[in-house]
């Protein structure tokens, strides 16, 4: 029987795999962009398992409106990674540290 | 208003107006106002001084201020005059009114005079101040006024390295000195419970046998007190083992050196011992080293001065050796015979320094005696004032014609009263004195026959070949040595092909007449100030009143010693001539031969007893060790690492580590701002 437990299980390990691609992550800004939509995504599953374990539907709603925002930020972030790229012709994370003063 | 007020401010007045007048008035301003109330004071001064001989001047305090009111310690700035303050009254203003008109000539296109006469009279008032003084305080007081003025006045050529030197020497030496003193001073209102002279003085007979615990040991109050206040004495008068800083003190201008390091400064010690008779009579260890010290500096000093080439060095040593019996006689208890030799010695050697000062002005600034020679009838002035001085410090007299110049009097007497005395302290003196005597007159004879007689050596000397081929440039100020030469007139002769040999065609010139009249009067007091006052000063009960311990079976034995000790220092000083005309006139190969043979014995003598050299490395050198160690590991190795340099280390190093957050990535901004959203749950939840 499949029980809340293992949906808990995977959400968080979908997380951790998120979080660990944000930081470990030496490559891609593309990838971090992934790794923020499988964060967004832990989340939704969280929140349509607890909908569907408390028998309320707002956790479904709200994982739709999650879904909404996860697309409208993949859009402004690949937007901005093409202007970034534009400018400074790559998009190597070692080579984005503009924020050091 | 009571003429002492006038005598001891006005200098100080002086010293001030011409200091403050330094840059903005012509020196002539400085100079004029110096010397005149120094002419005042002296002027004032020996009225008070002939009112005590003829017996009708009183003794008197006169109050100026209050000054210190603390419980029991109570004194006051007060002038006292009795018959010592007077004598020394007429000794300082008439030997510094005299100094400053020589000065005039001496320092002459010096560019700082006004400096120059400020520092004389500022060290006149001090040293009036210390004669006057009315308890032991004012009389630290000017003690250390004096030590300050004889600090800048040797240091007053401050571009030559060896002046500062000398001065910081003299300053440094005689605060050991001064620290015997202080503790003297200290233990006395300790003791006494007072600082006022006439109150200890009166009640330091009863103390005699008193027992005090000093350092873990009971010992005789009254030998620590006059011990310690001894040191002081033995440090300012530069008695045997504080005394290396006198002969390098001769790096001031001649005139100071006659002034402070001959007539006046140097005999403070003398006197204090003189003014605290009383007190010294009631410790007997106390005088007993007294005696020992002064008959050991006595002779320590003329063998030195026996080998020393430069002139002004040799009057030193022998300044140094007349305190030495200035001392004993102090010590044997014959305080009017020590006051009597420091008033004839204040004359003559006065005079000498200032003879000196006038040949080494026509000598160019050499001050070399092997480049003297034939100077008699160059300077001839000079040479009768310098002859004088000589006849006068050798001892010149003959008991039963009862006539001499001044240091047969004073000198025989305090030969007599060593031996008179009886003890085997005062026999040790005695001979020590009269060995010494026959020294003094060897080395003061040599000076003479060296810079006076002889065949011309100036030849070799650098001064006077600067002199003869590059004349005289004053304004070369960037050369240290020029300072000193900047004292000189410039008109000399372009040297001419036919001139005598060694002469080296320069022709020395008698000096101006502002110093020639104070070599006059001085020759008068060297010639008569023994004559006249002789029975004032060593018979004279009433005269002494009770300024001093007055000792009348001691002057009775004085006179009765045998004709033998009468004229032992008049055969010795005959001895010591003939020796120096034999060495220096006769056959002048001879001193070179004896210092030949005498090889160790000259060179321990030539080096002064290896004094210098053994307090080198005696203090001085684990003073630089112990300077470094503070250095390098107090300072540098613990407040410097762990204080400011350890402080700054942190702060680097913690810099460093903390720039590492501000990498400028992303991810690294999102893992902190993730740790501390965990963080900040962890808190709230649990």
């Amino acid at each position: 029987m499949i029980g809340i437990e293992h949906y808990i299980v995977v959400s968080a390990m979908l997380f951790v795999l998120g979080v660990l691609g944000i930081f470990l992550n030496r490559k891609n800004i593309i990838v971090i962009l992934m790794a923020i939509e499988l964060i967004l995504l832990s989340v939704n599953i969280q929140l349509v398992a607890f909908s569907a374990f408390l028998g309320d539907l707002v956790g479904q709603v709200f994982a739709m409106f999650v879904l909404t925002v996860a697309a409208a930020e993949a859009a402004i972030g690949l937007a901005i990674l093409v202007i970034y790229f534009r400018g400074r012709g790559t998009i190597a994370v070692d080579d984005v540290d503009r924020l050091k003063g | 208003m009571h003429s002492i007020l006038i005598i001891v401010f006005l200098p100080l007045i002086a010293a001030i107006v011409a200091g403050f007048t330094n840059k903005s008035a012509p020196s002539v301003f400085a100079k004029a106002i110096t010397t005149g109330a120094l002419f005042i004071g002296a002027a004032l001064s020996w009225p008070i001084f002939l009112g005590f001989v003829g017996g009708t001047y009183e003794p008197t305090v006169v109050p100026v201020l209050k000054w210190v009111q603390s419980g029991t310690l109570t004194f006051d700035w007060a002038l006292r005059v009795d018959t010592l303050t007077a004598i020394m009254l007429v000794v300082i203003n008439t030997v510094s009114a005299l100094v400053h008109l020589y000065s005039w000539g001496y320092m002459d296109e010096d560019p700082d005079q006004p400096r120059f006469f400020a520092y004389l009279s500022l060290f006149t008032f001090a040293m009036l101040m210390l004669v006057t003084a009315d308890n032991l305080v004012q009389m630290f007081f000017g003690w250390e006024g004096v030590g300050l003025a004889s600090y800048l006045l040797i240091g007053f050529w401050f571009r030559k390295p060896s002046a500062g030197a000398a001065a910081i020497k003299a300053f440094v030496v005689n605060r050991v000195g001064d620290l015997g003193f202080m503790l003297g001073i200290f233990g006395t209102y300790l003791v006494f419970d007072t600082v006022s002279i006439s109150e200890i003085l009166a009640a330091a007979p009863g103390m005699s046998g008193a027992t005090i615990g000093f350092l873990g040991y009971t010992v005789q109050t009254m030998d620590v007190l006059c011990i310690l206040l001894f040191i002081g004495a033995m440090g300012k008068s530069a008695q045997l083992g504080l005394h290396t800083w006198l002969p390098d003190a001769m790096e001031g201008p001649t005139p100071v050196s006659a002034l402070i390091h001959a007539a006046t400064m140097v005999t403070a010690g003398v006197f204090m011992v003189c003014r605290l008779s009383p007190m010294f009579e009631a410790a007997p260890v106390a005088l007993g080293m007294v005696t020992f010290v002064g008959a050991a500096t006595c002779i320590f000093a003329a063998t030195v001065g026996t080998t020393q080439w430069d002139i002004k060095r040799v009057i030193a040593y022998s300044t140094c050796s007349q305190l030495g019996y200035m001392f004993f006689a102090a010590g044997v208890g014959a305080y009017g015979a020590a006051m009597f030799h420091l008033f004839t010695h204040a004359f003559f050697k006065a005079l000498l320094f200032l003879g000196a000062g006038s040949v080494i002005h026509a000598m160019h600034h050499e001050q070399d005696m092997r480049y003297y020679g034939a100077l008699r009838k160059h300077i001839p002035l000079t040479f009768w004032a310098m002859m004088a001085g000589t006849l006068a410090i050798t001892g010149v007299g003959i008991y039963h014609l009862g006539a001499g110049f001044a240091g047969f009097w004073s000198k025989d007497a305090i030969l007599e009263v060593a031996y008179g005395r009886g003890t085997e302290l005062g026999n040790f003196a005695f001979w020590m004195g009269t060995f010494a005597a026959l020294l003094t007159s060897f080395y003061s004879w040599r000076l003479m026959f060296l810079t006076f007689w002889g065949k011309p050596r100036w030849a070799e000397s650098e001064h006077i070949q600067h002199a003869v081929h590059h004349g005289h440039d004053a304004s070369d100020e960037h050369n240290p040595a020029s300072q000193e030469d900047a004292g000189h007139d410039a008109h000399h002769p372009v040297p001419s092909k036919d001139y005598e040999a060694g002469t080296a065609g320069y022709h020395p010139h008698e000096s101006p007449l502002t110093m020639l009249i104070p070599l006059v009067i001085l020759s008068v007091g060297a010639v008569l100030a023994g004559q006249v006052f002789a029975p004032t000063f060593l018979d004279d009960a009433a005269f002494w009143g009770s300024s001093i311990f007055y000792n009348e079976p001691l002057i009775h034995a004085m006179h009765g010693v045998p004709y033998l000790v009468k004229y032992a220092a008049f055969i010795v000083m005959l001895l010591g001539l003939l020796v120096a005309w034999y060495a220096y006139i006769k056959d002048t190969s001879v001193p070179a031969k004896a210092a030949e043979q005498l090889g160790p014995v000259y060179r321990f003598l030539y080096n002064k007893w290896y004094f210098d050299e053994l307090y080198h490395y005696l203090f001085v050198v684990p003073a630089f060790w112990l300077g470094r160690q503070f250095w390098k590991l107090g300072d540098v190795g613990t407040i410097d690492r762990f204080g400011p340099n350890g402080v700054a280390w942190v702060v680097e190093k913690g810099a460093v580590g903390a720039k590492r957050f501000q990498t400028g990535y992303l991810y690294s901004y999102a893992l902190v701002m993730l740790l501390g959203l965990v963080a900040a749950i962890t808190w709230v939840l649990f």
